[in-house]
């Protein structure tokens, strides 16, 4: 999905060297960062890197152990999570089950005091908006997935909240309502113009939803950037690892300029030419990612000395849209190569034991120093 | 049928006229007319005689009542009690002294009702001389020792109904700006009630038939229905005796039929409605 220009005017929340210990174990380590009004920002990472402690210390479920946090301009400390301008979409849902959808949209408006004819009206809108009006009278359990999860998602807006915090939003859901959830989500962000920030372990989910991503790693923010920022130039391993799939080597710098630089491989026969200049100490210990998109496979040779290598196709994966190639070349080594299925019959693919030739543009290869 | 099906239900047989035999000859000795209850009067039975004579009978009538209200008032009072130490222990984390609360509260259910009734004595006593209250034993002293024998079941059961159900349904409503009081009225209470109903029937039969702890502080008229026919039975079965009991069990029996058969009833209907859920989606 093409990436929307972030509105970088407003910042709505901000989050000052936050760390949170349970008891040795430090969940969220000195985390700085902030979410500006209107965007989607998705929390990224594997299980226990610390992304749902850092969503409940905004809703108000646990407080720092260290640093502050502002929503709004205003410090959340020691605010209780029924008085904060935040409201939160549960991973399981959290729908009451004794009571209907109506009940549970309207629960958070009769804390507010509203009169019975307001909180009627803005219940129907709200089922309206999320197209569940003819369920109201049903309880959760008569639901499916996807109609509860949308009715969890009304119970959150209707509040009509500046922030909503959404935890593995998608994460009860089959693939293929997933896609679906996904764009309704963002229309309806755009249509209520909420910031939201979601919490998500599924990178698919982040890169579609996000206009921007922090990924996170043991307790720390690693990244932070757009989706595009994220896959095209990431800035370490780890993320370069976490995110899709990477071929990497582990070289050294053995030309360091301005505009190009130049590093040698073991597992690579040639040496890899980057058309960019890195920020490294000479001869530094470097890994060079490549994206198995962004490999070029041909059972001709290429002219060029650099950037190339030759190996034999040991696996295939087809799946549809395009084949996984592994490509193991002559240093053992195997690289994973993905081509686009253009052509509708399968005569001219290259096939398993082909000796093939790899190879890639100076400005594919990311290199990282961390 | 072959040798093992006999077998099989040859033992099943076995078990249950184990379990059973005893309380169907009671009953059928109810309606016995002979004043000894171990010789079958085969000529004049079966009789309606000792119901009627039971009916007559005052004090056990005044027994069961004693017995109906301090019943009733202990369900009640354990409910209370153990619905907050169930809470406590399952809703608010790793406290210091929660281990300590844990085993203290449970205690009472594997302490020996001989040592408990003693040791109330002992309390109601000293506390009747030191601060005047409570007066003499009686219903009172009878409630309050059956309450902390009877929290400790209903603080296991909310205990284990409320680690049965989601927390973040009471963040969800912390959320949604509900204050924790309001949560608890709204969200937890409403989801527990189950559990509340069971540990209160549960709370009630334990009072209903505690004889060891009631003999120790229960004062002058005010015994129980229990104690009441043990000191008759201490003077000699009598027919009435079983009469009564055929009552008592009828009454279990029936109650315990109506509740697994609501039981059922509501699970059915949960199946049928998720059913459709599932295929409506």
């Amino acid at each position: 999905m093409a990436q929307k220009p972030v509105d970088r005017g407003q910042e709505y929340v901000r989050i000052e060297g936050v760390t949170k210990r349970f008891g040795d174990f430090v969940a969220v380590d000195n985390v700085s960062l902030s979410v500006f009004k209107g965007e989607i920002f998705c929390l990224l990472g594997g299980s226990g890197c610390g992304k749902t402690t850092l969503l409940r210390m905004l809703a108000g479920f646990e407080s720092p152990t260290a640093g502050r946090i502002l929503i709004d301009g205003q410090d959340m400390a020691g605010i209780p999570p029924y008085d904060r301008p935040v409201n939160m979409m549960f991973q399981s849902y959290a729908l009451f089950p004794h009571m209907t959808v109506e009940k549970n949209v309207a629960f958070g408006l009769e804390q507010e005091g509203l009169s019975k004819s307001e909180i009627a009206k803005r219940v129907s809108e709200m089922l309206d908006i999320v197209k569940l009006g003819e369920f109201a009278r049903r309880k959760p359990h008569q639901l499916s997935g996807g109609q509860r999860q949308r009715v969890a998602l009304a119970r959150a807006l209707v509040k009509r909240p500046k922030l909503l915090l959404l935890d593995e939003p998608l994460g009860a859901l089959d693939k293929k309502l997933r896609e679906h959830t996904q764009f309704e989500l963002i229309n309806l962000q755009e249509q209520l113009g909420v910031t939201f920030v979601v919490v998500t372990h599924d990178q698919e989910e982040a890169m579609t939803l996000a206009t921007r991503i922090g990924v996170m790693n043991k307790g720390q923010i690693v990244q932070v950037g757009t989706p595009t920022d994220i896959y095209e130039f990431p800035n370490s391993r780890f993320v370069a690892d976490f995110i899709g799939s990477v071929n990497m080597f582990d070289g050294q710098l053995i030309e360091d300029e301005p505009g190009h630089v130049r590093i040698r491989c073991n597992e690579l026969e040639s040496t890899v030419y980057v058309s960019h200049g890195i920020s490294a100490p000479p001869e530094a210990k470097v890994a060079v990612a490549i994206r198995p998109e962004k490999i070029e496979m041909s059972r001709t040779a290429p002219i060029s000395n650099e950037n190339c290598a030759q190996g034999v196709v040991k696996e295939i994966a087809y799946m549809g849209d395009l084949s996984v190639y592994l490509v193991r070349l002559e240093s053992g080594r195997m690289v994973r190569v993905t081509i686009p299925n253009v052509e509708r019959h399968a005569d001219e693919r290259i096939v398993w034991d082909e000796t093939v030739h790899l190879s890639w543009h100076p400005s594919s290869p990311v290199v990282l120093t961390i | 049928m072959n040798n093992r099906g006999w077998f099989r239900n040859g033992m099943l047989a076995l078990g249950l006229a184990f379990l059973y035999i005893p309380i169907l000859s009671m009953m059928f000795f109810s309606f016995n007319n002979s004043r000894l209850v171990t010789v079958w009067d085969a000529e004049n039975s079966p009789t309606r005689r000792w119901y009627v004579r039971l009916l007559e009978n005052d004090q056990l009538l005044g027994a069961a009542w004693i017995s109906v209200q301090v019943a009733a008032m202990t369900a009640t009072g354990a409910v209370i009690l153990g619905t907050l130490a169930g809470l406590v222990l399952a809703r608010f984390g790793p406290f210091r002294g929660r281990a300590f609360l844990s085993a203290m509260t449970t205690a009472p259910l594997v302490m020996p009702e001989i040592i408990t009734g003693i040791a109330m004595l002992l309390l109601f006593v000293s506390l009747e001389q030191l601060v005047g209250w409570p007066e003499g034993r009686g219903m009172l002293t009878i409630t309050i020792a059956h309450i902390t024998f009877a929290m400790a079941y209903v603080t296991v059961v909310v205990q284990s109904r409320l680690a049965g159900f989601d927390e973040a349904l009471e963040e969800a409503a912390l959320d949604l700006g509900a204050k924790p009081a309001t949560v608890f009225f709204r969200i937890t209470l409403p989801l527990i009630v189950p559990a509340l109903v069971s540990g209160w029937l549960l709370a009630f039969t334990l009072s209903w038939d505690d004889v060891v702890i009631s003999q120790f502080v229960s004062g002058p008229g005010s015994s129980t229905l229990p104690m009441e026919i043990f000191s008759r039975v201490r003077r000699g079965v009598s027919p009435d005796i079983n009469a009564l009991a055929t009552i008592m069990v009828l009454i279990v029996a029936t109650g315990v039929v109506l509740s697994t058969l609501y039981m059922k009833r509501e699970e059915k209907r949960r199946l049928r409605e998720e059913q459709m859920a599932r295929s409506g989606s």
